[in-house]
C-alpha cells in the first residue's frame, strides 16, 4: 500500500518543474560557465 | 469562470479564453517574424550565389544581422511562448496564470523585437547575431535583445505558474503528459538561455554607452554562446515535444516507454546546454578537457537523448499503425501514413532532416579534431539550417496547420496547396543545409560577402570550382525553400482573416486521431520485434552516422600530408 501512495525516487524528481529547474540551470552553469570563465581568468594577463 | 473557458468540438480540449487570445497572438507575431526573416534570408542567399552576388558589402551584413535574429530569435521564440500556454493552460485543461504578466512579456517581446528591426535596417548595428565585441553595435541594438529576452522570461514565469495553478486546483492525475514534460525541458533551457543572454549583454549595453571600458573578448564568446547556442536548444526541445504531439494527434500513438522517453528529455535539461562550446573550439586560453567534455554534450548523453527521441517517434508511429491494421511487411505502416496532410509530412521530414542532416553533422562539428576541417565555414550555417530550420521550423509549421481550425476556429485555405507545401520547403532547406555543408567542406567561410576577396586589398585564394557550384546550387534551394516558406505564411495569413469560420462545427475527417486500444497491439510487427520498420531505419541511420563520421577522419588525414 505504501509504494503506490509514494511514487519512486527517480518520479519524484522528474515531477518536480522546480526541483528540474535547479538542475537545469545549475549543471550548465557549473560546466560551461563557471568551468570556461575560471579557465579564462587563470590564462596570464601580458605584459 | 466556466465563461472564461471554451471547449473545442474536434478535441475536446478546454481552452482558457486569455490563454487562447495569448496564444493565437504570440503565433501571429512568430509568423511576421518569420516573413520578415524569410525575405531577408532569400537576399542572403542571392548574395552568396557568385554569379549573382545582388547585394554591396554593407547591405549583406545588415541583411544577414536582420535574417539571422529575426528567424532564429524572434519567430521561435513567439512560436515558443504560444507552445508552452498551449502545453501548460491547454494540455493540463486550467486557467493560465497571471495573463496580465503574460502580456506584459508579450508587449516587451514586441518592442523588442520591432525596435532590433529598426535599428538594424538603420546600418548602425551590421554585428550579425553573435555581435562579438569589440565590434560595437547601436546601444538600441543591446537594450532591443535585453526588452525581448526580459518578456520571453517573463513568459516562461507564467509557464511555470500555471503549473502551479494546475497542480493546486488538480485538473490533472499523476504525472503530466510527456508534451508538457518536454515543454517543461524547454523552458528550463529557456532560463538558462536568458539569464546567460542577461549576464552578457547587460554589461555589452553599458559599453557601447561607455560606462564600461573593455569587455573581453573571449569571455564575451563564452557567455554568449550559453545564450546563442542554447536558445536553438529551447527551440529541439519544442519541436520533440511537437513531434510526440502530432504522433497522438495524427496516429492516436502513445509513447514507446514513457520512463525511456522521460530520461531523454532529463539528459537535455542537464546536458544539452553545453554543446555551446562547440563555437570555441579554436578559442586558446578553454582547454581541450572543457572543450571535449562540453561539445560531447557531457560524454554523449544528450545525443544518446536525441537518438532516443529519434527512435521512439517513429517507433510509437509504428505500433500505432501496425495496431490499426498496417502490419504487413516492413513498411506498410509508413506507405500507409497520411502524407497528404501538411502536418504529418511536415513532421515527418522534421524527424529525419533533423536526424540524417541536422544531427550527425552536429556530432561531426563536435568532435575537436575533425570540427577544424569545417570550422568557422558555410558548413554551420548548413548544420542549423537541417537542425533549426528543416527539424524546429517544419515542426512548427506542422503544428500550425492543426492549430488554425483548433485554435482560430477557421478552415484551411488552399489546403491542396497546403499539402505541397513541407515538401517544397523541406526539399529547398535540405538543399540548402547540404550545399552550404558541401561548400563548407570545401573551406569556404562563414560571414563573408565575397568569396573571392575583392574588396581585401590584394588577399587571394581561390577556391576549388565546385565551390562556386554548390554555392549556386544553395541560392536555387534557397528560391525553393524561400517559396515553401511565403506559402506557409499566405496559407495561414488568408486562413486566419478569411478562412470559413467554423464556430461548433465538428471537422470530417477528425482533427485528432482515436487511439487503437490496447489489445490491437498484441502480436504485432515481425517475431519479438514490434517495431522492425523503425529498428531498420535506426540502422539505416548508424550505418550513415558511422560513414560520415569516418569519411570527416578521411578528409582530416589528407590534410596534411606525411612526408
Amino acid at each position: 500500500m505504501d509504494e503506490e501512495e509514494t511514487p519512486p525516487l527517480m518520479q519524484r524528481i522528474l515531477d518536480n518543474p522546480f526541483i528540474l529547474l535547479f538542475l537545469g540551470v545549475a549543471a550548465p552553469a557549473v560546466l560551461y560557465l563557471i568551468w570556461g570563465i575560471m579557465e579564462i581568468i587563470s590564462v596570464p594577463v601580458a605584459n | 469562470m466556466s465563461e472564461q473557458f471554451r471547449t473545442c468540438p474536434d478535441t475536446g480540449l478546454k481552452f482558457h479564453k486569455p490563454a487562447e487570445n495569448l496564444m493565437k497572438a504570440n503565433a501571429v507575431a512568430a509568423v511576421v517574424f518569420l516573413l520578415v526573416g524569410g525575405i531577408y534570408g532569400l537576399l542572403v542567399g542571392l548574395t552568396r550565389w557568385p554569379a549573382v552576388h545582388l547585394l554591396p558589402a554593407d547591405a549583406f551584413y545588415l541583411t544577414l544581422t536582420a535574417h539571422g535574429i529575426n528567424v532564429l530569435i524572434f519567430w521561435m521564440i513567439f512560436f515558443e511562448i504560444a507552445v508552452l500556454y498551449f502545453a501548460s493552460s491547454v494540455l493540463l485543461g486550467c486557467r493560465l496564470a497571471v495573463p496580465k504578466v503574460a502580456w506584459a512579456g508579450f508587449a516587451l517581446m514586441l518592442i523588442g523585437a520591432l525596435m532590433n528591426n529598426y535599428i538594424v535596417a538603420t546600418g548602425t548595428s551590421s554585428v550579425m547575431m553573435t555581435s562579438y565585441a569589440p565590434m560595437e553595435a547601436h546601444p538600441l541594438f543591446y537594450l532591443s535583445l535585453i526588452l525581448f529576452a526580459v518578456g520571453a522570461l517573463l513568459g516562461c514565469m507564467v509557464f511555470f505558474a500555471t503549473l502551479v495553478v494546475a497542480k493546486q486546483e488538480k485538473t490533472y492525475e499523476g504525472s503530466v503528459s510527456l508534451v508538457t514534460f518536454g515543454a517543461i525541458t524547454a523552458a528550463i533551457i529557456a532560463v538558462f538561455t536568458i539569464v546567460s543572454g542577461a549576464i552578457i549583454l547587460v554589461p555589452t549595453l553599458l559599453w557601447s554607452l561607455g560606462f564600461i571600458a573593455e569587455i573581453d573578448a573571449l569571455a564575451y564568446r563564452l557567455i554568449w554562446w550559453a545564450f546563442g547556442h542554447s536558445s536553438q536548444q529551447i527551440n529541439v526541445a519544442a519541436h520533440i515535444s511537437i513531434w510526440y504531439a502530432i504522433a497522438a494527434i495524427c496516429f492516436g500513438a502513445k509513447p514507446m516507454s514513457e520512463k525511456v522517453s522521460r530520461m531523454a528529455f532529463l539528459m537535455y535539461i542537464l546536458f544539452l546546454q553545453l554543446a555551446s562550446a562547440h563555437h570555441l573550439l579554436v578559442d586558446p586560453g578553454v582547454s581541450s578537457e572543457f572543450k571535449m567534455f562540453n561539445t560531447s554534450y557531457a560524454m554523449y548523453l544528450a545525443v544518446m537523448a536525441s537518438m532516443v527521441h529519434g527512435l521512439t517517434v517513429p517507433g510509437s508511429i509504428e505500433s500505432a499503425q501496425r495496431a490499426k491494421g498496417f502490419n504487413s511487411g516492413l513498411f506498410e505502416w509508413l506507405r500507409r501514413a497520411p502524407w497528404g496532410n501538411p502536418t504529418f509530412s511536415g513532421m515527418f521530414i522534421s524527424l529525419i532532416g533533423f536526424g540524417f542532416l541536422g544531427g550527425i553533422s552536429g556530432v561531426v562539428m563536435g568532435a575537436e579534431q575533425i570540427n577544424i576541417l569545417m570550422h568557422n565555414t558555410v558548413y554551420v550555417p548548413g548544420h542549423f539550417h537541417a537542425t533549426v530550420v528543416i527539424g524546429s521550423t517544419l515542426a512548427f509549421m506542422a503544428l500550425t496547420y492543426w492549430l488554425v481550425p483548433i485554435l482560430f476556429r477557421r478552415e484551411l485555405v488552399f489546403k491542396k496547396v497546403a499539402a505541397w507545401q513541407p515538401y517544397i520547403f523541406g526539399l529547398g532547406m535540405s538543399g540548402v543545409a547540404l550545399f552550404l555543408m558541401g561548400a563548407g567542406t570545401l573551406g569556404v567561410p562563414r560571414r563573408h560577402w565575397d568569396i573571392t576577396f575583392s574588396l581585401t586589398g590584394g588577399v587571394v585564394h581561390e577556391f576549388p570550382a565546385a565551390a562556386n557550384t554548390m554555392l549556386a546550387l544553395n541560392g536555387l534551394s534557397v528560391i525553393l525553400a524561400v517559396l515553401g516558406g511565403a506559402l506557409f505564411c499566405v496559407i495561414i495569413v488568408l486562413s486566419i482573416l478569411f478562412g470559413r469560420k467554423l464556430g461548433d462545427e465538428k471537422q470530417e475527417p477528425a482533427l485528432i486521431a482515436t487511439p487503437p486500444d490496447d489489445a490491437a497491439y498484441e502480436g504485432i510487427g515481425r517475431g519479438s520485434i514490434s517495431v522492425p520498420g523503425t529498428f531498420v531505419m535506426a540502422m539505416v541511420f548508424f550505418v550513415a552516422f558511422a560513414l560520415y563520421y569516418f569519411i570527416n577522419w578521411k578528409y582530416l588525414a589528407e590534410t596534411w600530408g606525411i612526408s
